[in-house]
């Protein structure tokens, strides 16, 4: 059945994401008449486009990036383009956590606090090498990714990542959210898998002294050998 | 317009005034005062049961009336023995703010299970803090600290980190923290 020429520029116009397949399939083979100005979509993928276009930031700012943050909400960078300007210093009012910068073991229960205080559905952009796997700061003061104690959606790399590499995580936070999105939840369901399969390695008991040698079960070595720590490395 | 110097190398001189000094407190003879120098530091090497006395000296008499820093050194594996001789090296820097002359203390601990120095807060107050940075980094306990508390890691830590035996990456304290996870949080 030939659709009417009032109803195909309402679905060309708008987001393909958001009224992909569903729209044409049931305007074009299931033979419904749209009048005009009304969409078919589902319910989930209209309120993930609502909120994929309205994040409101919670910017745990530590270190360096969060200047390059700041940067990002200002004028030049404008991070307010992509609907996410309205960063809120309370973790109630917050829906995407942006950790920028290292976070020490000290301040780990925080971010923690900070986080299960945040409302559901939220986010988490783990932004720079510190947040992301502790960068320079290999120590034991220093936590080595948040990701071993939160859940992070979208990593940017760099030290500290230009603005441009935020908003393009932005971008890709809101693709998540688009395609992954659940009206009471958050989460891709390989995802979900992922962190299950992670959480059990992590489980595994921590060696006491030689925490080198265990780190293949984070997922990653580092190079160098085993620990030298007390004596010097010229004088094995 | 400072103190009138009796020779070219003001170091040197006031090595001389100080060890004048220090002297009856360290022991009554020259042979007792145990000093060095580099650049323009001047050390002087006390034991830890006359460190009271020889800052209260300088504190009252030498004029020296600032403690500007209290830190440790942990001389393990260290390829030359420490000044001291001993494992620990706890070092005090006093400034004389009218003629900003610095003079360093340096005071040998022992290693041990409970390595202890008298603490200086009766001298100073403004060494509490410092003292208690020196027992969260190096487990030197301070007899007669008001406050002996760990000051920069968590209470709950119980690792001194700054001890060359200590691993850098630390013993797994910080895996111990429950992990989030989206079916949790």
């Amino acid at each position: 059945m030939a659709l009417e020429p009032a109803v195909r520029p309402i679905t060309a116009t708008a987001s393909p994401v958001v009224l992909g397949n569903n729209a044409r399939q049931l305007s074009q083979a299931g033979g419904v008449d749209l009048p005009e100005g009304i969409q078919v979509t589902t319910l989930d993928a209209a309120v993930n486009w609502c909120r994929k276009y309205s994040l409101w930031p919670m910017p745990f700012a530590t270190a360096c990036c969060g200047i390059e943050l700041m940067a990002v909400g200002a004028s030049r960078f404008d991070i307010s383009r992509f609907g996410a300007e309205v960063m809120r210093f309370s973790p109630r009012q917050c829906d995407l956590m942006i950790v920028a910068g290292r976070v020490v073991m000290k301040m780990l229960p925080v971010l923690q606090r900070i986080w299960l205080q945040m409302p559901e559905p939220k986010w988490c952009i783990s932004m720079g090498a510190c947040a992301c796997t502790g960068g320079v700061f290999d120590t034991y003061a220093v936590v080595q990714g948040v990701d071993r104690f939160l859940p992070v959606d979208v990593y940017i790399p760099g030290c500290p990542p230009r603005p441009e590499q935020i908003l393009r995580s932005l971008m890709d936070m809101q693709d998540k959210i688009q395609r992954g999105g659940r009206l009471n939840g958050t989460a891709l369901p390989e995802q979900l898998i992922k962190e299950r399969m992670l959480d059990a390695a992590r489980n595994l008991s921590a060696g006491s002294l030689s925490e080198r040698g265990d780190e293949a079960r984070f997922g990653y070595r580092l190079p160098g050998g085993a620990a030298s720590v007390g004596s010097p490395r010229s004088n094995p | 317009m400072t103190t009138a110097s009796s020779t070219k190398n003001p170091i040197a001189d006031r090595q001389a005034r100080l060890s004048v000094l220090l002297t009856p407190v360290l022991g009554g003879s020259t042979e007792s005062v145990r000093a060095s120098t580099f650049s323009d530091n001047l050390r002087f090497v006390v034991e830890p049961d006359q460190l009271h006395a020889a800052l209260t000296v300088l504190r009252d008499h030498g004029g020296f009336h600032f403690l500007s820093e209290v830190g440790a050194t942990d001389y393990l594996k260290y390829p030359q023995p420490s000044l001291t001789g001993r494992r620990f090296e706890v070092h005090y820097l006093l400034l004389n703010q009218l003629t900003t002359e610095r003079v360093i203390l340096k005071v040998g601990v022992d290693d041990g299970p409970d390595p202890v120095l008298p603490s200086v807060v009766s001298l100073w107050p403004g060494a509490n803090w410092m003292e208690r940075e020196v027992f969260d980094m190096f487990g030197i306990r301070f007899e007669g600290h008001p406050d002996l508390r760990r000051i920069l890691m968590p209470d709950e830590f119980t690792s001194f980190p700054l001890r060359k035996d200590y691993p850098l990456r630390g013993r797994g304290e910080r895996h111990n923290f429950p992990r989030l996870t989206r079916d949790q949080s």
